[in-house]
């Protein structure tokens, strides 16, 4: 819940500008803040931390204004009966709808996939992202044809890939839907779950690359050519001296991408629309908004999965502390 | 001997990039191939084309279903580029140059916002939009697009205005520029590169976006491409639109593919200095 909590402190902040900056000076600190050598120190002060906030200020508004108001509101939506199509039997229920949710299966079995679809396309994007990390980095030819290729997938639209892959699977149009003798995969749960999770590594592996190779160019070359006289292997290099220092950089690949993964939406809705148990939680929550028309229970599960990625981001950082982004932004001018 | 290795080096290098582009390309090329197949063989299952023809790009700039969407997706990412980017540089220039408090608070919400669920915004967002009245409008699709590319931007730009030579910055305000001038003036040209990098990902973010379109829409007034492209259903009940879909997806394909070969050093860069160093 700490989104809830910083809009609090943003206006404290706010609010301390206007009575200690004052709008006495509101003329003066710029022709100070030109005359810095022989302005009083506190007066410069004054001046860069109002300038600081004044631009800070849209930024921060907007940023809270659309994020944290309607996440407030979703909590108050989701203690409320209120169905669209029938606006008069909308009352205060409590947790009424939690319970709904929360005990309907059609719930758990959007979280299982969207758990697993989570799980497994990290790990292997884990995996060939840091491949990819590696040949982007340290390929001998063709650096820029296999950069420019791999932003690609980073760059184009979901929904046009999840097309691709969805006639690429459809029985008589696509090139793969022969590859296993005249069936449909796209109508079998468990080969559906596989395509998904194929068209979101194929899209976003190089996202994860690029920030595996942001680590990868903080590894010293003195240090692995040093390694490599000491008779290391490859895999010494890589697993004793590249993968120490890429350590945050891995964290905050894996963080984001995780975050990333859960809200698994655009390729599921082209692909499978959801059939065949396929649905994530964003899937289930699209569906009782848009074709139920069901505030309240939409709103419940906003509030859930919300609350399941601040958990899941809370635990990483505990986990892994400072190595957090930004986490030493604060220090550094 | 060193000449050999290096030549074996290097072809196995050549091998693992074939691999790459042939990965990253199949699916792009798959969808423009059938998007240039005629209606009898766009179920021939067949990678290329064995008839080409243009007429499923005719028929989706005939349709004002298509090109409707198109005029929404490029206005809405431009304009919403534009703020995201304005508002996100006047952020990072305090972000990377003064000191003030509460400096540390705001890098922890754009952290926090970029982690945001955005699903989790849909349904009371769709609610707030419908009292407002900015339910299926530009500005409702605006709106969530800039809060979601500011944490993108500050970082992006933060991590740019930190390589800047700031004494430039110093000798002007040494000339009598004040702070604000010396931004404008001096910092602001030598930022353009950033800017300019930082505008292309918040493009391409607000381009790709799908899900707040879909549900923050409901007709042609502020419906973009990707939504458009889902709800393609052929001229008539019995026509498949898999030829129109295809030919959409390819236009808008198009922008990406350019930013992509024009600009990969830029992107590569803009995508890497933010995501180290915080």
């Amino acid at each position: 819940m700490s989104v809830n909590a910083t809009p609090a402190g943003a206006d404290v902040a706010a609010d301390e500008t206007a009575t200690r900056g004052g709008g006495r000076h509101a003329a003066v600190p710029t022709q100070r803040a030109g005359r810095r050598a022989r302005a009083p120190l506190s007066e410069n002060k004054r001046a860069e931390r109002r300038l600081g906030w004044l631009l800070c200020a849209p930024a921060a508004l907007v940023m809270v204004l659309v994020t944290a108001y309607p996440i407030l509101y979703s909590v108050w939506l989701s203690l409320q009966r209120f169905d669209l199509r029938f606006p008069d039997q909308r009352e205060f229920i409590g947790l009424e709808n939690y319970v709904t949710v929360l005990t309907n299966q059609f719930w758990w079995t959007a979280f299982g996939v969207t758990a697993l679809i989570t799980v497994v396309t990290v790990a292997v994007e884990l995996v060939l992202g840091m491949g990819l990390a590696l040949i982007m980095h340290r390929t001998l030819v063709g650096r820029g044809i296999v950069r420019t290729a791999a932003l690609i997938p980073y760059g184009i639209v979901t929904v046009v890939a999840a097309f691709s892959w969805r006639y690429a699977w459809t029985p008589g149009t696509g090139y793969l839907a022969n590859l296993f003798d005249g069936s449909a995969p796209l109508t079998e749960r468990a080969s559906s779950l596989a395509i998904i999770m194929l068209a979101e590594i194929w899209k976003t592996t190089p996202f994860m690359a690029l920030l595996l190779m942001a680590g990868l160019a903080l590894v010293p070359e003195d240090l692995l050519k040093a390694a490599s006289t000491d008779g290391a292997t490859a895999w010494q290099r890589f697993t004793k001296v590249m993968l120490p220092v890429m350590k945050p950089a891995i964290l905050v690949a894996l963080l984001f991408r995780t975050l990333d993964a859960f809200r698994v939406f655009d390729n599921i809705f082209v692909l499978t629309a959801g059939g065949n148990e396929t649905s994530s939680v964003s899937m289930l929550a699209y569906n009782n908004l848009i074709r139920g028309l069901n505030l309240g229970i939409g709103s419940t599960m906003s509030v859930l999965i919300f609350l399941t990625v601040a958990i899941i981001a809370f635990v990483f950082v505990k986990l892994f502390g400072t190595a957090a982004p930004g986490s030493d932004d604060g220090e550094r001018r | 001997m060193a000449v050999e290795t290096t030549t074996r080096a290097k072809v196995r290098w050549g091998l693992l990039d074939v691999i790459v582009v042939v990965f990253a390309l199949v699916p792009v090329l798959w969808i423009a191939s059938l998007s240039f197949k005629t209606p009898a063989t766009l179920t021939d299952g067949k990678f290329w084309p064995r008839e080409w023809t243009l007429d499923n790009y005719r028929t989706i700039f005939d349709t004002d279903q298509f090109v409707r969407a198109l005029v929404n997706s490029i206005g809405i990412a431009l304009i919403a580029t534009l703020i995201a980017v304005v508002l996100g540089a006047m952020a990072a220039y305090a972000i990377s140059r003064l000191d003030f408090p509460g400096k540390k608070l705001l890098v922890g919400v754009s952290l926090l916002i970029a982690m945001f669920p955005q699903v989790s915004l849909v349904s009371p967002l769709f609610e707030i939009e419908r009292q407002l009245g900015l339910f299926d409008t530009w500005p409702g699709l605006i709106l969530p697009y800039i809060t979601f590319a500011l944490p993108l931007a500050i970082y992006t730009l933060s991590a740019f205005f930190k390589q800047i030579p700031w004494d430039l910055e110093k000798a002007a305000k040494m000339d009598g520029a004040t702070q604000g001038q010396a931004f404008r003036r001096v910092i602001a040209p030598l930022a353009a590169p950033g800017l300019f990098t930082t505008a292309i990902l918040v493009f391409i973010f607000c381009w790709n976006d799908f899900l707040f379109a879909i549900t923050l829409t409901s007709t042609e007034r502020a419906r973009t491409v990707p939504v458009a492209l889902s709800f393609f259903t052929g001229e008539s009940q019995f026509e498949d639109p898999t030829g129109a879909i295809c030919a959409a997806a390819v236009v808008i394909t198009i922008p990406i593919i350019l930013f992509v070969l024009f600009f990969q050093r830029r992107i590569v860069s803009g995508l890497t200095s933010g995501a180290v160093k915080g």
